[in-house]
């Protein structure tokens, strides 16, 4: 991978955005990385639009704002609309073709259309589809490595909430396979 | 070596005043600096010690006035509106020579401004925080590592020499998280308080916490004794780093999240072959005058870069004085300017001076 | 020989800077006798206010801080939890406590913050030159009010002892005045009882004390007093308007 990978996640409040990046930037903290989780904050509590920029890299990181991704995770469609010409020429787009039914006309980039949030409601795991889009980027792009990635979603997860951590890592798992 | 977590700015900055032995904490919800107030009403209970939610900003700094007279560290934070209603005991507090610790989350402004990052408070932090002639020891920090290593430093020299700390934030830097590293050492020794006001058990004589001096002679003799700590201070308590500066024609001048950008723009220009560097000063007062100084045998450019109209770069002229052009580059209203922008200003002057 | 009459210890040995009749002389006066009594003078702190008070600083033998306009009990709330065992009392005009500081003031009452509030009440800013105070009756003269006071535009005075008797927080809503010995004897009374409810963590007790400005209304001290007795108490009347000892206690 680069030596800096420059991730936006984007779509409604309560989607779970700001919950998928700080899984992407535990995992980088367990490879022992350089990392920096910065959420858009606004006077919608919830429904509101909602992003993340989460950049990991090897060296100190200047800007942690994303304004050209190198990964974009869309789950709706005023996301997708409002980034997709921002991602760098052979960038990577994650969308959740639930949420999303038109295709990224961009031919310079790698987009993977994953069914999310239907896969997400027939697991019974109806706040997990961006960690199935994780679980994808996980597969597609190795932004960490497994043993990290098993660690930060243990992180992320409070001890008490057994239940919550099974799922998400079948919702990873699901991903990975995808 | 403790345990790296992740932790966002204003929580890093609550458990970091924690960890230095402050109990009492007094604020009132502002955005973006919730999250401290929202910590503190977590952890301090379980501490012994005391939260309370006032009923306004004003209240709140009178409250940490009253808290640190009686010795101990107390803590306030807001963001830009409620500092304003702060600065009447911000005032207060530096004509009593009292040491008292806030924080500042900026946000846009004038008025209500807006509520993402702005550093549009650079010139009510370092020039008039209040009425009258005084001074707070201002630090910016620009990583979440550095909000706790700076609440320690603030506190600190606060108490050193009887003036009020400010640590100038963000939004941005508020709201994001990094790894950050609590320091294992437990909180340093604290500055011996002879002069508070804690019940005189009939063993001394007693102390007055005052800023009133009716005579015009006792009062100029007290500004004129509190502005040779200030000397002394701009002496020794002057702190900045100087990143890729030694060989730098373009010299940016940037601090807290703009300095972040800042970096980023400068790495970028070194990529293109254009010798940039970048000045960041993490005391705004005392403003690091000398590491400026030290720059402009070699500097070709400086140029200053703010998330506000520019007011560091009147601090950025006075010490270059007319040697090298110095010019300005800003967004304001809470708009965080983009590494690229930065770029094409300093390709800009690249281009002028060939 | 035998001493008969000698300064409380709480008090410093520095004349007062108040005015000929001014009531202010027998409140820090009562108000040190209650320390010496209570013995507390080491572990007492005072917060001077902002008006003619302001420099009781140098008056009361106990640590002193002095605040801003207003912020006294949020100054003394600061002290207050910082030290919860001291007792922590400020001494405030109408100015100052129902004016500029009333937030402070409601909201400290509220909170049941455990300090003791000495309110002199004498219906005008006096340090200022007299001009119209929150608690200036209707139609009176002052600088600012130059034709009466004028309720129609100027508003009503504050009673402060009956409006802070309705917060769940305030242990003691006291008023008193001193205008002769029995009166003088009942002041004292009721500070000593603002103090005693500190001691014993029953939360806010505000004694207010209907006070005389000779100089601002233009009045002889003898006439003042007169003024007084006809015109403010019977706007303000004395009484207890809360006393949680009497209902049985708080605690």
């Amino acid at each position: 991978m680069a030596k800096t990978l420059n991730v936006l996640l984007a779509g409604f409040g309560g989607q779970g955005i700001l919950f998928a990046g700080k899984t992407i930037a535990y995992s980088a903290l367990l490879d022992g990385k350089e990392l920096s989780w910065l959420p858009s904050y606004g006077p919608e509590m919830r429904g509101g639009t909602c992003n993340c920029s989460v950049v990991l890299s090897d060296e100190s990181i200047g800007s942690p704002l994303v304004t050209a991704p190198d990964v974009l995770i869309a789950m709706n469609l005023p996301s997708l609309d409002k980034f997709v010409d921002k991602v760098v020429p052979g960038g990577t787009i994650l969308v959740d073709s639930s949420m999303i039914d038109k295709k990224v006309e961009r031919t310079d980039i790698n987009v993977y259309y994953v069914d999310a949030t239907k896969i997400a409601d027939e697991n019974n795991m109806h706040s997990c589809a961006i960690i199935i889009l994780v679980g994808k980027m996980f597969k597609e792009l190795g932004f960490c490595t497994k043993e990290a990635l098993d660690g930060a979603i243990k992180k992320v997860i409070p001890a008490k909430k057994a239940a919550m951590l099974e799922l998400n890592q079948k919702a990873l798992e699901i991903g990975m396979n995808s | 070596m403790a345990e790296k977590v992740l932790m966002k700015g204003n929580e890093a900055l609550a458990e970091a005043a924690i960890q230095c032995g402050c109990r009492h904490y007094f604020g009132y919800p502002i955005t973006p600096q919730t999250e401290v107030a929202a910590y503190m009403s977590k952890r301090l209970p379980k501490e012994g010690g005391v939260f309370l939610q006032a009923e306004s900003e004003i209240a709140a700094i009178n409250m940490v006035l009253g808290a640190t007279s009686a010795g101990v560290r107390a803590l306030t934070s807001s963001s830009s509106p409620g500092i304003s209603l702060k600065s009447e005991g911000v005032s207060y507090i530096a004509g009593s020579d009292l040491p008292a610790l806030l924080i500042n989350v900026q946000r846009g402004g004038p008025g209500l401004g807006g509520i993402q990052p702005s550093q549009s408070d650079y010139w009510q932090a370092t020039k008039a925080l209040g009425h009258g002639d005084f001074q707070l020891f201002v630090l910016a920090p620009s990583t979440i590592q550095e909000m706790v290593d700076f609440v320690s430093l603030a506190y600190e020299v606060g108490e050193k020499y009887r003036v009020p700390s400010m640590i100038l934030s963000d939004g941005m830097l508020g709201q994001m998280m990094e790894p950050v590293e609590f320091p294992t050492k437990k909180e340093g020794p604290v500055a011996e308080k002879p002069w508070a006001t804690n019940g005189h058990k009939n063993q001394r004589k007693k102390n007055i916490i005052n800023s009133l001096y009716i005579e015009p002679e006792e009062l100029e003799n007290l500004v004129n004794e509190r502005y040779e700590r200030y000397a002394k201070i701009k002496e020794e308590e002057q702190r900045a780093e100087a990143f890729m500066v030694d060989d730098a024609e373009i010299v940016i001048v940037a601090f807290g999240a703009s300095s972040r950008v800042s970096r980023s723009a400068v790495m970028q220009a070194r990529a293109e072959g254009i010798k940039a560097g970048l000045i960041r000063p993490i005391t705004l007062w005392p403003f690091p005058d000398k590491t400026i100084e030290k720059a402009v045998p070699t500097a070709k450019e400086f140029l200053c870069v703010e998330m506000n109209k520019g007011q560091m770069v009147d601090d950025v002229k006075l010490v270059v004085n007319g040697r090298k052009p110095v010019s300005f580059f800003g967004r304001t209203g809470g708009v965080i300017p983009t590494p690229a922008e930065v770029l094409d200003q300093i390709r800009a002057l690249a281009g002028k001076e060939n | 020989m035998a001493v008969v009459f000698e300064k409380p210890k709480a008090l410093s040995d520095v004349p007062f800077h108040y005015c000929p009749g001014c009531t202010h002389g027998i409140v820090h006066r009562l108000v040190a006798e209650v320390i010496d009594e209570l013995g507390i003078e080491g572990t007492t702190v005072g917060v001077a206010s902002v008006g003619c008070s302001v420099f009781s600083y140098n008056y009361f033998d106990c640590d002193m801080v002095q605040a801003a306009h207003g912020r006294a009990p949020a100054v003394a709330t600061g002290l207050k939890r910082a030290l919860p065992d001291n007792c922590i009392f400020t001494y405030q005009g109408d100015g100052d406590l129902a004016a500029i500081g009333m937030a402070e003031t409601v909201h400290a009452a509220t909170r049941g913050e455990n300090i003791t509030v000495i309110f002199i009440n004498n219906a005008i800013y006096g340090m200022t030159g007299g001009q119209m105070a929150p608690t200036s009756l209707p139609g009176q003269v002052t600088q600012t009010s130059p034709y009466g006071r004028d309720v129609s535009t100027a508003g009503y005075p504050i009673r402060v002892c009956e409006l802070l008797s309705t917060l769940s927080g305030t242990a003691l809503a006291q008023r008193v005045t001193v205008d002769n010995v029995k009166h003088v004897l009942e002041a004292k009374k009721a500070i000593k009882k603002g103090f005693e409810n500190q001691i014993n963590k029953r939360g806010y007790s505000i004694i207010e004390v209907v006070s005389t400005c000779p100089t601002n209304w233009g009045l002889a001290p003898a006439e003042a007093v007169k003024w007084l007795q006809d015109n403010m108490l019977p706007y303000y009347p004395l009484g207890v308007y809360k006393d949680v000892t009497a209902e049985g206690g708080n605690n």
